[in-house]
């Protein structure tokens, strides 16, 4: 069922092993590091947000009170 | 009557942002099933192509890649249509989440294609039609992301991008034809709807990762929609609610 012989035989992909590698290897990381950034940014939005959110807040009680 | 399921409630970002946020595990839950089963298939099983050697397995993720290049900008100029005709809030929002994801595909296309192109045409890059009409796929996504960043207002930037996005929508169908309406060093199109002159295993890994592959693109929009959504709506109600419950550990 699998087409390998061995392990080195898969990893050489018959003498294509750079540009195939080199393929799939950017691709892992593009996906990889893609969805991280994705989460990241969303936090720093969030706690951002949640800043601006405080500070009105209480520049509105400041205006109430007076 | 009144009870009835309604499609146009979720167009509403305030009902969107919550299923969207359910939506994102499965999404993606289901992609890593399809990329394991894909690879398995088109790394391990399927068999040495007669021309090309094991060089050819690129195709496993060059043809998924170049498929959701083009499609991801159809969804974006479906959005900006819908966008420009109805002036929907949810519309830009979409558009602007797609747009980086695009961007890679397209970029991951050329990448990959560059790859290929050097064993078996003996250059990284021709300037063949195929070629660089992809690479304009590539330059419109930059270019709508620079022109929506340069645009304070959110609105007008959607505006500005969805007219870019809808003039350069004329560049799929000639990326898609340009193997048949032109003389290419690109191969013709391995699939098409009558016959396949692909092995059966190979066509399935290429399907199963081309599976994989928009399953992802659609769990990062969704997730990179729900943070626009924040961001734009954080003067409503729902949002100033929603930030409430982050942080209290309301949020998943």
């Amino acid at each position: 069922m699998i087409h390998w012989n061995s392990f080195s035989d898969f990893l050489a992909m018959g003498g294509y092993g750079i540009y195939v590698w080199g393929s799939f290897g950017v691709t892992a990381l593009i996906m990889a590091i893609e969805p991280i950034m994705v989460v990241r940014n969303r936090k720093t939005t969030i706690a951002r947000l949640k800043r601006q959110m405080r500070a009105e807040n209480r520049a509105e009680n400041r205006n109430t009170a007076e | 009557m009144k009870d009835r399921f309604n499609l146009y409630r979720f167009a509403s970002p305030a009902t969107f942002y919550p299923l969207a946020g359910a939506l994102i595990p499965y999404f993606a839950a289901v992609s890593v099933v399809f990329g394991l089963a894909g690879l398995y298939l088109g790394m391990l099983v399927a068999p040495t192509d007669f021309q090309q050697g094991e060089g050819y397995r690129i195709i496993f993720i060059h043809v998924p890649a170049s498929w959701m290049s083009m499609f991801i900008y159809l969804v974006m100029a479906f959005w900006a249509a819908i966008g420009l005709a109805f002036n929907t809030r949810l519309s830009g929002m979409m558009a602007q989440a797609l747009a980086p994801t695009g961007a890679l595909m397209a970029f991951l296309s050329l990448w990959t294609g560059a790859l290929w192109g050097k064993p078996m045409w003996g250059a990284w890059w021709v300037w063949d039609a195929r070629l660089t009409s992809e690479l304009i796929l590539l330059f419109l996504y930059i270019g709508y992301m620079a022109l929506t960043a340069a645009i304070d207002d959110a609105r007008r930037a959607d505006k500005a991008g969805g007219l870019l996005l809808l003039v350069g929508v004329v560049n799929i169908p000639i990326i898609y034809f340009s193997v048949k309406w032109w003389n290419t060093l690109h191969q013709g199109s391995s699939v098409n709807l009558t016959k396949s002159s692909m092995a059966e295993t190979m066509l399935w890994g290429m399907l199963l990762m081309a599976m994989c592959f928009w399953m992802y693109s659609i769990a990062v929009a969704f997730m990179r929609v729900r943070t626009i959504m924040l961001e734009r709506e954080r003067h409503t109600d729902w949002v100033k609610a929603e930030l409430a419950k982050i942080g209290t550990g309301g949020e998943q």
